[in-house]
């Protein structure tokens, strides 16, 4: 299970979700900070990255700023979820698809690079699958950062 | 916000992230045609016109056992909202936090908030603390965990852009 990091390896996912050096060699920055050599960290990323417990070392773009995006919801009967859910999924502008707990069971957000785009999207997936699809853009945002101090145990 | 052509070359050329190598805004320069010192400032320039919220490690939180998921969502009177998230805000364990309209009769809820946890049992308490904390006690709520991730990857912005590269690029929003 990947919750099986080193010390090092906990330090580095930790600290440097944000603020990555921006100079000519940030891993080698990183590695003194943590007290090891470049190749290690590189070797660690590199690692961690092929386990699944991080998806990359980049950028987490400001919603909005370089698109749209929307949170939709829809009410589907158990017995169609699995179809509905892969059918959502099938659309590269769906990036989170999740089942909840609640009548309207399943959640996801569609980001494109235009409004007109994500209702298409919308209205496509409505259409096909005669389930209504609620539409629930951000209005305003008050705390939208994962890059939260983890919890080991 | 407006982005430049070159703003989105960049955006673009950092889509699925950074080369593990030591000198990673070099290679990405030479992917676009820019020096590694222009890359560095383009990046930089993004950061502080808030196009990008942060650079760094992306962690997979499911990956890394975070399992309890919860969307506390309750209906709040629209002049109580921001006082409210405030509030919750100032919750270490809340971790995103936002207002959407309402979808009536379906969806009558207002407020969005995420605690994503370990343990369940934990997490409701903390939903419970958060209730009270922002003086939410009464009015309506739901709280909805997750039950099944069927699909999670970067957000992708720049299909259909016009200086777009053969990939389609996944960057995530945080938290949309």
């Amino acid at each position: 299970m990947a919750t099986n990091l080193s010390g090092t390896e906990q330090r580095l996912v930790d600290e440097f979700q944000r603020d990555l050096p921006l100079v000519e060699r940030p891993f080698a920055a990183v590695a003194e900070r943590l007290g090891i050599d470049e190749a290690t960290v590189l070797a660690m990323l590199g690692r961690l990255l092929a386990d699944g417990v991080i998806s990359r070392v980049g950028a987490v773009v400001e919603p909005h700023a370089a698109g749209w995006s929307t949170l939709a919801a829809m009410a589907v009967p158990d017995w169609a979820l699995p179809q509905i859910a892969d059918f959502v999924s099938s659309f590269p502008e769906v990036n989170h698809n999740y089942e909840r707990e609640h009548h309207l069971n399943l959640w996801f957000v569609v980001t494109a690079p235009s409004p007109e785009r994500v209702r298409q999207v919308l209205a496509t997936i409505e259409y096909r699958t005669g389930v209504p699809v609620l539409d629930l853009p951000l209005e305003e945002a008050f705390r939208l950062d994962l890059g939260f101090r983890l919890q080991w145990h | 916000m407006a982005l430049s052509a070159a703003d989105r070359r960049l955006l673009a050329a950092i889509e699925t992230g950074l080369p593990l190598v030591p000198r990673p805004f070099l290679v990405v320069g030479e992917r676009i045609g820019l020096t590694e010192a222009e890359v560095i400032e383009g990046l930089r320039s993004l950061l502080a016109r808030g196009v990008l919220r942060r650079l760094g490690i992306v962690v997979r939180h499911h990956e890394l056992g975070y399992r309890a998921n919860a969307m506390t969502v309750w209906d709040v009177p629209d002049e109580m909202v921001r006082d409210a998230a405030a509030r919750l805000v100032a919750l270490p364990f809340v971790t995103l936090c936002y207002r959407r309209p309402r979808r009536l009769p379906l969806w009558p809820y207002n407020l969005f908030c995420m605690i994503h946890g370990r343990d369940r049992a934990r997490v409701e308490a903390e939903i419970e603390e958060a209730t009270r904390a922002a003086g939410l006690m009464g009015l309506p709520r739901a709280v909805l965990f997750s039950r099944r991730r069927f699909k999670q990857q970067g957000a992708r912005y720049t299909a259909g852009w016009p200086a777009q590269g053969e990939a389609g690029w996944t960057t995530s929003i945080a938290g949309s």
